[in-house]
């Protein structure tokens, strides 16, 4: 980390993006979520491919078309190139620094890992009904019983996932 | 209109994603490895707030609950693979796409597995339609409603827990 990098306290941040959801509720009606939107794009990644691909009960279930969620999954990628430019903590990477101090810093196993791990990620997510922001902001704001079971699978399926990948943590 | 609001809400989400610094795989394993809760802080603070604003409006008549069924079979296989995938993976679906904007490349190769991951659930879809998603259905509930408790003793109770899980971890140095 340079001395350059002034982060913002997590707390101020994620009471800030409280704030926030609650005025997109307000306003658009809309609770935030992310995953949807990786269903969608494959949708229409298939159904340009071959309308036949589509023509299935879970696409079905979907207006296959940008949303308000795919352009607020564009805005989260354009949110944060501006903060991080802002900052001077933008740094193009191909592989994470914790992942090289175990794994090294071949950029291939580290891609093979993130494609493999979005593939069981998203697929679970979705099998879930939502992700950690689906189900787990909005879902724990809102005191869902299906927020709670969910985000507490997510982080215990997390905590035994990178156990294996990294073994016993040593501060 | 809805399309301007998502792409603004997206922009500013992110800017606070960032801004907090939970975007990056460093700071998504280093919760997972039990070494550093910034984005427990980051969540755990959202939610506080957002539980209050969300449940004032409601009781306001200003907004609807949009609650996500509650499913034991698909909620806790579903979540256990998604953390699983997350581990391996390090972003979910929403920071995968932050952690683009702030130059993280491998992102991408994430993005790229989550569209594979989605494509793939979409066609299984219809065999796990007829076993794991009626294991456990009880529909779309809330705590408040399961436990028959009213909503504000309900939340202030979390709330006080949320708080006593974030001075736990002030205390451990995390």
């Amino acid at each position: 980390m340079s001395g350059s990098e002034r982060p913002w306290s997590p707390y101020v941040a994620g009471a800030l993006s409280g704030v926030l959801a609650v005025a997109s509720v307000l306003v658009a009606g809309k609770y935030l979520g992310a995953s949807t939107t990786f269903v969608r794009s494959a949708g229409m990644i298939e159904n340009t491919l071959s309308p036949a691909l589509v023509d299935t009960a879970y696409y079905l279930k979907y207006n296959l078309a940008v949303d308000w969620q795919f352009l607020f999954v564009v805005g989260i990628v354009i949110g944060a190139f501006i903060a991080s430019r802002t900052d001077g903590s933008f740094r193009v990477q191909m592989v994470p620094d914790m992942w090289t101090a175990r794994f090294g810093a071949s950029p291939l196993p580290r891609a093979l890992a993130a494609f493999a791990g979005g593939i069981i990620g998203v697929y679970g997510a979705r099998l879930a009904g939502g992700c950690p922001s689906g189900h787990g902001l909005s879902g724990l704001a809102q005191m869902s019983v299906s927020g709670f079971v969910a985000a507490a699978c997510f982080f215990i399926g997390g905590i035994v996932s990178a156990r294996l990948m990294y073994g016993r943590a040593t501060r | 209109m809805t399309l301007v609001y998502g792409l603004i809400t997206g922009i500013v989400f992110g800017f606070l994603l960032q801004k907090g610094r939970v975007l990056r795989y460093d700071k998504q394993l280093g919760a997972l490895r039990l070494m550093d809760m910034t984005i427990v802080k980051f969540m755990l603070s959202n939610i506080i707030v957002a539980m209050v604003g969300i449940y004032l409006l409601r009781d306001l008549g200003l907004v609807k609950l949009s609650l996500k069924a509650t499913a034991l079979g698909p909620n806790i296989i579903g979540g256990l693979l998604f953390g699983l995938g997350w581990g391996i993976v390090g972003y979910c679906p929403g920071t995968s796409a932050g952690a683009l904007g702030e130059g993280r490349l491998d992102a991408l190769w994430a993005i790229l597995g989550m569209l594979g991951g989605a494509s793939l659930f979409a066609h299984t879809y219809p065999a796990l339609k007829e076993t794991v998603y009626t294991w456990g259905n009880f529909g779309k509930i809330t705590l408040p409603d399961a436990l028959g408790v009213n909503h504000w003793i309900v939340l202030a109770v979390l709330a006080a827990l949320y708080v006593l899980i974030l001075r736990f971890i002030e205390r451990k140095g995390l």
